[in-house]
C-alpha cells in the first residue's frame, strides 16, 4: 500500500482529512474563477481596443494632486530690503516703517530687485505649492454628505423604529407612512422634491437639502431593520427586565436595544454602504460630490473611460474600507455568544 | 402579604374567550412558602405572572403589602422591585457578564453606587454558590448556573416576596437538584415565596401550602401532607396519580 494513502485512511475518521481534502478540491475552482475574471477583463480590453479610443491616463493624476504657481503679492508700499536665495528659492523681505513680511518664491521667477520701491499688491513672484485636486474634493464632499447622513439617518431610524413596534396607533401609523411614502418613492425624485420645492418654500441651501433626503431616505430603512431587531429579541427579555422594577424605556436602552444592535449590524452596514453609493444622486442639484466632479472633469479632458474608472475604484475602497470596519466590529461585539 | 381576591383573566381566542384564570382567590401570609400545582395549561403560570403585573387581569384585587395592582394609580415598576421573579427560560442579559446582571437593576431601580451594587453582588453569588463566574457571559454557563444567576438577580434587588414560574422545568435532570437547593435555603430563611413548579418532592419538603388549580380555578388548598396523602377532589387524586 502506498503510505502517502494509508495516512489518508487512517485519518479519515477524525474528520480533519475531510478539510485537507477540501481545499486539495478546491484550487481547480479557485483557477476557473481566476480564468474567468481574467477572461472578462481581456474581453473588455479587447472589445475597448477595437472602438479607437484614446487612452490618456497621464491626464488624470492632476485631478488629484497638483501643482500650481501662485503669485506672491506684497500687502503694503514698501522697500526690497533684502532677498536672500537657497535651494532654487528666493526670501524677498519687504520693509516699510516697523512692517515686514517674509515671502517665499522660486528664484527663477522673481520680479524684483533688492532696494526696489514696491506697491501693494505687487507681484514679488510665484511660489509652487501641492494643491488637491476636484477629485479628492469630489471625494471629500461625498465622504461628509455620507457620514452626516447616516448620523441623522440612523436617529430617524432609530425614532422611526420605535414609533414603529409602539402601542399607540397614532405613532405607528406615522411610522409607517413615513417608512412606506419613502421606500415607495425613488430617491433621485425625493430629491428633485427636497430641493426644489421644499428648499424653495424654506429657502433651504442644497446642501441641506442634499443631506435631508439622504437622512430621511436612510432612515426609513434603518427603522424597518430597527423594528426587525427589537422584534427579534425573546419576550423574556423584556419580561425579565420589567419584572426587576426596570421602566419601559430602561429596558429598551439597557437591554433590548444593545442585543438588537449586534444583530442588525451586518443590514445596518449594508444600509450605510447603499447610502455612500446612493449620495451620487445628489450631483443632480449641483452639489460637487465625487461623480458631479467626475462629470466636470470629462467636459474638460474627454477622458471618460478614466475617469469613470477612477470614480468607481474611489467609491469601492470607501465602501471596501467600511465593509472591514464593521467585519472588525461583529467580531468584537461576539465575545458574548 | 399577598392577597389575591376574584381574579379573573380573560384570553380573546376565535371562538370566544377562555378564562385562563377564573375566579382565585389566595392570602399569602409573610415568610409563607406556597406551591401552586396542576395540569399544563390550568392557569397557574398566568396566575403567577398577573402578581407582578407582567400580565393584567379583568376582574378581582391583587394587593402587595398593601398595594392594589388593580388600582390604576399604581405604579406597577414600584411593585415589582419588591417582587422577584424566577423564570422557566431563566432570561438572563445575555450580553451581560453575570455581574453585570446582578447590578444593572440595582443601580438604574435601586439608584445604587457601582460599588455597592457590585458588593451586593458578590455576595448574592456566593450564596448560590458560583461567584468564579462572576465576570463569565451566561452563554457560558450550564443551565442550572445561569438558574442560580436569575435567583440571584432577583433576590439583588432585596424583594418582599419570589415569584418561581416553573423555574427547573427547563433543565437537564442533573442540573434540578443545585437550583431546588438554592429555594429550599431561601425558604428555611423566612422568604414569602410562590412557586409553580412540577417538582412534587419540592412541594412537599418546603411548602407550607399546596394549591391545586385546573382550568383557572383552585381545585384543592391544604397542607403537603394533607394534600399529597389525603386529597379530597377527584380531579386532583387523578392528577396525583398520574405524576407520582
Amino acid at each position: 500500500m502506498v503510505p502517502g494513502r494509508c495516512l489518508v485512511e487512517r485519518n479519515s475518521v477524525t474528520g480533519k482529512v475531510a478539510i485537507l481534502k477540501a481545499t486539495h478540491n478546491t484550487w481547480p475552482w479557485k483557477l476557473l474563477l481566476a480564468v474567468i475574471l481574467i477572461g472578462g477583463a481581456a474581453g473588455t480590453w479587447g472589445a475597448v481596443a477595437k472602438i479607437d479610443y484614446q487612452w490618456r491616463w497621464n491626464r488624470v493624476p492632476q485631478y488629484f494632486v497638483y501643482v500650481a504657481e501662485e503669485a506672491q503679492k506684497t500687502p503694503f508700499n514698501g522697500k526690497v530690503s533684502s532677498i536672500v536665495k537657497k535651494n532654487g528659492d528666493a526670501v524677498v523681505t519687504v520693509a516699510s516703517g516697523s512692517q515686514r513680511v517674509e515671502l517665499t518664491v522660486t528664484a527663477d521667477s522673481l520680479k524684483v530687485t533688492e532696494n526696489e520701491d514696491i506697491f501693494s499688491g505687487d507681484t514679488v513672484g510665484f511660489a509652487k505649492g501641492w494643491h488637491l485636486g476636484p477629485l479628492m474634493y469630489g471625494l471629500w464632499t461625498t465622504l461628509w454628505i455620507s457620514a452626516v447622513s447616516s448620523v441623522f439617518g440612523l436617529i430617524f431610524g432609530l425614532v422611526a423604529g420605535l414609533a414603529r413596534v409602539s402601542k399607540n396607533y397614532t405613532i405607528r401609523g406615522l411610522a409607517i407612512t413615513y417608512v412606506e411614502f419613502i421606500r415607495g418613492t425613488p430617491l433621485l425624485v425625493q430629491i428633485f422634491i427636497a430641493y426644489f420645492l421644499l428648499g424653495t418654500v424654506f429657502n433651504l441651501s442644497r446642501n441641506v437639502c442634499g443631506v435631508g433626503a439622504l437622512s430621511l431616505f436612510v432612515g426609513a430603512y434603518v427603522a424597518e431593520i430597527v423594528r426587525a431587531g427589537i422584534q427579534s429579541i425573546s419576550k423574556g427579555q423584556t419580561e425579565a427586565a420589567r419584572s426587576l422594577g426596570m421602566t419601559k424605556f430602561q429596558t429598551m436602552w439597557d437591554v433590548i436595544l444593545p442585543q438588537a444592535f449586534k444583530r442588525i449590524l451586518p443590514p445596518l452596514a449594508g444600509t450605510f454602504i447603499s447610502l455612500i453609493k446612493d449620495s451620487s444622486l445628489v450631483s443632480v442639484i449641483a452639489i460637487t460630490d465625487l461623480t458631479k466632479s467626475g462629470r466636470e472633469i470629462i467636459t474638460s479632458t474627454f477622458a471618460t473611460f478614466e475617469v469613470w474608472i477612477l470614480v468607481a475604484v474611489m467609491y469601492l475602497l470607501v465602501t471596501s474600507l467600511l465593509s472591514q470596519l464593521v467585519f472588525y466590529m461583529e467580531r468584537r461585539l461576539a465575545v458574548s455568544d | 402579604m399577598i392577597k389575591a381576591q376574584n381574579v379573573v383573566k380573560i384570553f380573546p381566542v376565535k371562538s370566544g374567550v377562555v378564562r385562563a384564570v377564573d375566579g382565585v382567590s389566595v392570602d399569602v401570609a409573610r415568610g409563607e412558602v406556597v406551591v401552586i400545582i396542576g395540569p399544563s395549561g390550568s392557569g397557574k403560570s398566568t396566575f403567577l405572572r398577573c402578581i407582578n403585573g407582567l400580565e393584567d387581569f379583568s376582574e378581582g384585587h391583587i394587593i402587595i403589602d398593601g398595594v392594589d395592582l388593580a388600582d390604576r394609580k399604581t405604579n406597577i415598576n414600584k411593585v415589582r422591585a419588591e417582587v422577584g421573579m424566577v423564570f422557566q427560560q431563566f432570561n438572563l442579559f445575555p450580553h451581560k457578564t453575570v455581574l453585570e446582571n446582578l447590578t444593572l437593576a440595582q443601580c438604574r431601580v435601586r439608584r445604587r453606587g457601582k460599588k455597592e451594587a457590585e458588593e451586593r453582588a458578590h455576595m448574592l453569588l456566593r450564596k448560590v454558590g458560583i461567584q468564579e463566574k462572576a465576570h463569565e457571559y451566561p452563554s457560558r454557563l450550564s443551565g442550572g448556573q445561569q438558574q442560580r444567576v436569575a435567583i440571584a438577580r432577583a433576590l439583588a434587588m432585596d424583594p418582599k416576596i419570589m415569584l418561581f414560574d416553573e423555574p427547573t422545568s427547563a433543565l437537564d435532570p442533573e442540573m434540578v437538584g443545585e437550583v431546588l437547593d438554592v429555594m429550599k435555603q431561601l425558604a428555611r430563611e423566612g422568604m414569602t415565596m410562590m412557586v409553580v413548579t412540577h417538582e412534587m418532592g419540592f412541594a412537599r419538603e418546603v411548602a407550607d401550602r399546596v394549591i391545586f388549580m385546573d382550568e383557572g380555578k383552585v381545585v384543592e388548598v391544604g397542607t403537603p401532607e394533607h394534600f399529597f396523602t389525603n386529597p379530597q377532589e377527584e380531579r386532583a387524586k387523578l392528577f396525583l396519580k398520574q405524576v407520582l
